[in-house]
């Protein structure tokens, strides 16, 4: 009981006293889950609008897909990513496994159809006869979609916090195509890992703390979406 | 007379089936046209095609003598009109914002344009509500916000697809006289989808009655409800009497139909042994107590026994055997008045005038 209470406490300590290595490996977590939500942003949210808006032959197919993709184990993504990025794999050349770039690419492939099955469910929810008003109103194609997002917008600030809340807390690819190096590609996740085998509970703990953090705020923002209504 | 919208061979088919089939319509500038028929006559396909919201499968639509996608683009026709739907689809924004977000996306934003929005919000009596958000709205307060959304643009062409078909009754009344004097001071010309007649025959210059995707009748309202063209038309317009017969005697002016027996006089035109459709409006059969001297100016004047009596609200309706059955629409005074009970003896006349006949050829 005793490692825990002491844990809890140097944890404290250590936020409050703004501990330079707590806040370099949250800032730099910050940082790579940010830059690959924001990639999934685009790539996500467009071929999802792209989808929710069009019809074509085995669209149930490409939808299966992409809400397949939305549970993807990130170990799994890790493995790939390392296999492609490995000296001797297709993009070998390039040198960045063990780099930041390369835990951007992974969590990226890991945001992506998170945010892409959302933001589909987002605008497919949205009434049928609203694109048809749109249209009335006069608006062109382009006008229609981005009325569209502006109408959906609460259900897709959900999708990027669902991408983001995956990708901040996932440690297998992180670590995979990472490495886990100190000042370099250490992240929350990948640290907690290391400093819990090592028996550093304190560290464990304050970073374990950061994460239930974020985690906390993600949840506010998605059950505040959950819990709007849309004009008749 | 100047039309302002045209379809010609216009044709939808979805999954292979022929929705809608309108070879010839034409629009006329500042008329109402309601399209009415039952569900999945093809009335909202109709609309939806005519806007170009959806592009028809064949055919042209004209506007103004253009024809809309060669001579005149889809987008350029469509910032002519707009329509107004069953469910107000507003945006998740203010009210004034709503009213604005037409013009805005016209391009023409700014000072004017808010001007306009807020007459359209008096006009509709919504000015109160102009900064609420519209997910605070009564379904009738939405259904006013999308209307003035729809005036602000001020549309060379209105369709409206059901527009008060979610409202409860009082609603339904308020919004409708208001529509009624917008239209009558603007007039706008309109498209309208109802199922329901009796606002049809209230807003519209002209009424289209479809069925399977084709109009059936068009014309100015009282000839579509005496002088339908079809059975299914004069069921739909409220004949509850439609009989089967054949012409037995002609003179000048009218035509002798035998019917199951009974001869049936009508003012018309027709050859001996034509075979006709009857069609009797319950609303002109007048009933009496048969007593053998009670004088009526109509000429068919048919003794039968009341079958039942259902109450409708303002009238009742009395179903008759008098050699063929025969559907009245009394008034509850009158009907107290003649003291008449299911079973009971009565005498049900009509004028020759007031039936119709549907000339079906032969003989």
């Amino acid at each position: 009981m005793d490692i825990i209470l002491e844990g809890i406490r140097q944890a404290f300590i250590l936020l409050f006293t703004f501990d330079r290595e707590v806040l370099g490996v949250t800032w730099f977590s910050l940082k790579v889950s940010g830059t690959a939500t924001l990639i999934s942003l685009f790539l996500g949210m467009s071929v999802g609008t792209v989808v929710a808006l069009t019809q074509f032959p085995g669209r149930r197919i490409v939808v299966s897909l992409i809400n397949t993709g939305m549970g993807l184990p990130p170990v799994v993504v890790g493995l790939f990513v390392t296999i492609f990025l490995w000296r001797n794999g297709p993009f070998g050349f390039l040198e960045i496994l063990y780099t930041p770039s390369a835990m951007i690419i992974a969590q990226a492939v890991i945001a992506t159809p998170i945010v892409m099955g959302i933001s589909l469910a987002a605008i497919q929810q949205l009434p049928r006869k609203l694109r048809l008003q749109i249209l009335a109103l006069g608006a062109t194609r382009l006008q229609m979609v981005l009325v569209l997002i502006r109408e959906a917008k609460l259900a897709l600030l959900a999708a990027v916090m669902a991408g983001f809340g995956g990708v901040i807390s996932e440690v297998g690819a992180s670590i995979m195509v990472g490495g886990n190096i100190m000042g370099y590609t250490r992240v929350l996740t990948t640290a907690t890992v290391m400093e819990t085998s090592r028996g550093n509970f304190d560290i464990a703990i304050a970073l374990s703390i950061i994460l239930l953090l974020f985690a906390y705020l993600i949840n506010l923002v998605l059950t505040y979406v959950q819990q709007r209504e849309r004009p008749r | 007379m100047t039309t302002i919208l045209e379809a010609k061979n216009l044709k939808v088919i979805r999954g292979g089936s022929l929705l809608v089939d309108v070879p010839d319509l034409a629009i006329i500038e500042g008329e109402t046209l309601s399209l009415i028929g039952p569900n999945g006559a093809g009335k909202t396909t109709l609309l939806q095609a005519l806007s170009y919201l959806s592009k028809p499968s064949a055919g042209e639509v004209l506007f103004r003598g253009r024809v809309v996608g060669p001579d005149y683009g889809a987008l350029e026709f469509r910032r002519n009109l707009t329509m107004v739907f069953q469910e107000p689809l507003l945006f998740d924004t203010t009210v004034f914002n709503n009213v604005v977000s037409g013009l805005k996306m016209r391009g023409r934003g700014g000072k004017e344009s808010r001007q306009i929005a807020r007459a359209q919000l008096e006009r509709f009596g919504i000015a109160h509500l102009g900064e609420r958000s519209a997910k605070t709205l009564s379904g009738g307060e939405a259904q006013r916000t999308s209307l003035a959304r729809a005036f602000a643009l001020s549309p060379e062409v209105l369709f409206l697809d059901e527009p008060f078909a979610a409202l409860d009754p009082p609603t339904r009344e308020s919004i409708v006289a208001d529509l009624e004097k917008v239209l009558a001071e603007t007039k706008t010309t309109t498209i309208m989808a109802t199922h329901d007649r009796n606002e049809a025959l209230r807003l519209s210059d002209r009424i289209a009655v479809m069925e399977g995707g084709r109009i059936a009748q068009i014309d100015r309202p009282s000839i579509v409800m005496n002088r339908p063209v079809d059975e299914f038309v004069a069921h739909f317009v409220g004949t509850e009497t439609i009989l089967e017969g054949a012409v037995r005697e002609t003179n000048e002016t009218a035509l002798f139909v035998s019917v199951d027996g009974s001869v049936i006089e009508v003012v018309g035109r027709g050859r001996v042994g034509e075979k006709v459709t009857v069609c009797i409006r319950p609303e002109n059969v007048t009933l009496a107590i048969p007593d053998g001297t009670a004088k009526t100016s109509a000429r068919n004047t048919f003794r039968g026994r009341i079958g039942r009596i259902i109450p409708l609200g303002l009238v009742h309706r009395v179903e008759i055997a008098c050699g063929f059955p025969l559907v009245a629409f009394v008034t509850t005074h009158a009907l107290e008045d003649l003291s008449l009970k299911e079973g009971d003896e009565v005498a049900a006349s009509v004028k020759a005038t007031a039936i119709h006949v549907i000339r079906k050829g032969g003989g």
